[in-house]
């Protein structure tokens, strides 16, 4: 098990680094004379702002020096500093991660709790009514798109009963209620999301699981079905689905971009778009890198707590 | 070649009794019998490719078209969704749109499914430090959430349909080659490559003539698996105005913020493309899952 972790563990050194580069080598990429374009929508043209911004995105130095530069950066946890606001971007993120998180953290709730509790009532009723109604609930819930529901909670409502959710965004200590109502909306739809995919997956598992031996054995014994189903069946059943569950940050962090610019949430996500629209190209690295960071680690403790639940795949 | 005289003499019905015709009909009979959601999928989707391809007869309006004096109308029997902020008939735009949700979708898949192969099926053909590094840029790639890398490779490349297919290509080619190698791996060890290997085929050879055509289903279970995700992606896309750019109709870019102004006045607004996404990301899902019921072989009889 160790030998295995700290395999995994060193394998996360080049990609971090690959990350980098990619993150470094974006600016290069984007076409015509990016200060041209900076400077065209905030400063008038002249040679002092140019050679500032230039040094600022380091494009007066080599590549390879500016790589060394950025990783040792953020090796130190310097992300750099914002072309407009001059705060340090690490700052910045930080600041609006709490956000982010907390959305994500209640998603996440709602989303394990609803997909697994459906998922395993339809695999015990297979090929039911309920099962068919439940499963295609799912898929429809997969296929309508996170910013068309985020948009409908938002324009219906009102509509109907003259009851807009608020898009003011009040922080936890300044108005713990108004902080609550403006989180649930955006976490209820980032959760039913979640919810689909993760029901169809234990919905699958545990049709699997359910035919075993071991299932057949716990039966014979006289055991209560309701105990079987949890206690053994669904304890196996959980360990993919909590590795999809891992890997689904990503997609979670993915649609938090979406879910903030709808509900007016200052995280991460609006962060990044407010950024782009700005061009504050020191801000989208840090915000790329953070959150490629924070899924890589992720996804590692996920495979680690995977090996460590299942000894079969502790090969080394 | 000895094999197929080995399959003709198996197969207990001539294979010229039969047309292709008559058989691919069959075996659709068969296919709705036994998935009756895939095949409701199936319709769906083949509705709104005609929609797509007829769309310059079918449209009962020109799409573009502003007219001052229908601004916002709900609908009716001239306008059946309604129209927009600018008098523009929505449901000839919905139309329009089918052509600019599948043309990406299609694009995509089939564009991304090429160098996919090339890159997984080499890397797990060829191991060694080539296998070890682009694995690691595959999960490099992978970290970075969809929606922000999408969004970020379209501010590098500027707003155009193309620029959203290429975007979008690159990260699906990237995410199916990591299905590709482990596909590959899987075959490695069957004994037909071995075999193929110690008679001195080329790698080239094992590679085009024994690999491939063994991948082949989940090359096209993935692909429609990712159909349904790219045309979500390219309407997510639009909706944050980093998509396919107005005037073109894109059903994300018709709920995008600019129109959700008038939404509270006119709600039709946000109803005909959700609908219409909803509907072709529905379809498309029935259709893959039913497809890999059938074509996934371990999961063949299983239910």
């Amino acid at each position: 098990m160790t030998k295995y972790a700290i395999r995994r563990v060193a394998g996360l050194v080049p990609t971090m680094l690959l990350l980098l580069v990619l993150v470094v080598v974006m600016i290069n990429l984007i076409p015509g004379d990016i200060i041209d374009l900076i400077l065209e929508e905030k400063y008038s043209k002249d040679d002092e702002a140019r050679q500032v911004l230039e040094h600022e995105l380091g494009l007066d130095r080599a590549l390879p020096v500016r790589y060394v530069e950025y990783a040792a950066g953020v090796f130190r946890g310097d992300f750099g500093q914002s072309l407009w606001t001059k705060q340090s971007v690490g700052s910045m993120i930080l600041g609006r991660a709490g956000v982010t998180i907390e959305i994500g953290v209640i998603a996440i709730l709602i989303g394990a709790t609803i997909g697994i509790a459906i998922g395993t009532i339809s695999a015990v009723r297979q090929d039911s009514t309920l099962d068919y109604a439940l499963r295609s609930a799912a898929i429809l819930g997969i296929s309508v798109p996170s910013f068309a529901i985020a948009t409908a909670i938002i324009v219906f409502p009102a509509i109907w009963w003259g009851v807009a959710p608020s898009l003011r965004y009040v922080s936890f200590s300044e108005d713990a209620i108004g902080h609550i109502k403006i989180i649930i909306a955006p976490s209820l739809v980032l959760g039913l999301g979640l919810a689909a995919t993760l029901m169809r997956l234990t919905r699958t598992t545990m049709l699997d699981v359910l035919r075993q031996d071991y299932i057949r054995t716990a039966h014979a014994k006289g055991i209560r079905e309701a105990k079987v189903i949890v206690g053994h069946a669904l304890k196996n059943a959980l360990i993919p689905v909590i590795t999809l569950l891992g890997l689904q940050i990503a997609f979670l962090i993915g649609g938090s971009v979406i879910t903030e610019s709808v509900f007016a949430i200052p995280g991460v996500g609006r962060l990044l778009l407010s950024a782009i629209a700005n061009r504050d190209y020191p801000v989208v690295q840090g915000v790329v890198v953070i959150v490629g960071f924070f899924v890589m680690a992720t996804n590692l403790a996920v495979d680690l707590s995977y090996a460590w639940l299942d000894p079969r795949i502790r090969y080394g | 070649m000895a094999s197929e005289q080995i399959q003709r003499q198996r197969t207990s019905v001539p294979p010229q009794a039969t047309s292709v015709v008559a058989r691919s009909w069959s075996q659709a009979r068969t296919f709705a019998r036994r998935k009756p959601l895939g095949a409701f999928g199936a319709i769906v989707l083949t509705v709104l490719v005609a929609m797509a391809a007829l769309a310059d007869v079918i449209v009962p309006y020109d799409p573009f078209a502003h007219d001052a004096s229908a601004e916002l109308a709900g609908p009716s029997l001239s306008h059946l969704a309604g129209t927009d902020q600018f008098g523009r008939d929505i449901f000839s735009r919905i139309i329009l749109g089918a052509r600019t949700s599948l043309s990406v979708g299609v694009a995509v898949t089939v564009i991304a499914i090429i160098p996919a192969i090339a890159l997984g099926l080499a890397s797990a053909y060829f191991g060694g430090w080539a296998d070890y590094l682009l694995q690691r840029l595959v999960d490099t790639i992978q970290s970075v959430p969809y929606l922000i890398m999408l969004i970020a490779i379209m501010v590098v490349l500027g707003p155009s349909l193309t620029n959203v297919i290429l975007a979008l290509s690159f990260r699906r080619a990237i995410v199916e080659s990591r299905v590709m190698r482990g596909a590959t791996m899987g075959l490695l060890n069957q004994t037909y490559v071995e075999s193929a290997r110690a008679v001195g085929a080329t790698d080239w050879r094992v590679m085009v003539r024994h690999i491939v055509p063994n991948i082949m289903p989940t090359v096209i279970v993935i692909a429609s698996i990712g159909f349904g995700g790219v045309i979500l992606a390219e309407a997510s896309l639009s909706f944050l105005g980093y998509g396919v750019p107005p005037p073109t109709p894109s059903w994300g870019g018709m709920l995008a913020a600019d129109g959700r102004a008038y939404m509270y006045a006119a709600p039709w607004m946000l109803v005909a493309p959700t609908v219409a996404l909803a509907l072709i990301v529905f379809g498309v899902n029935m259709f893959g899952d039913a497809l890999r019921d059938v074509l996934d072989p371990r999961l063949r009889g299983s239910r």
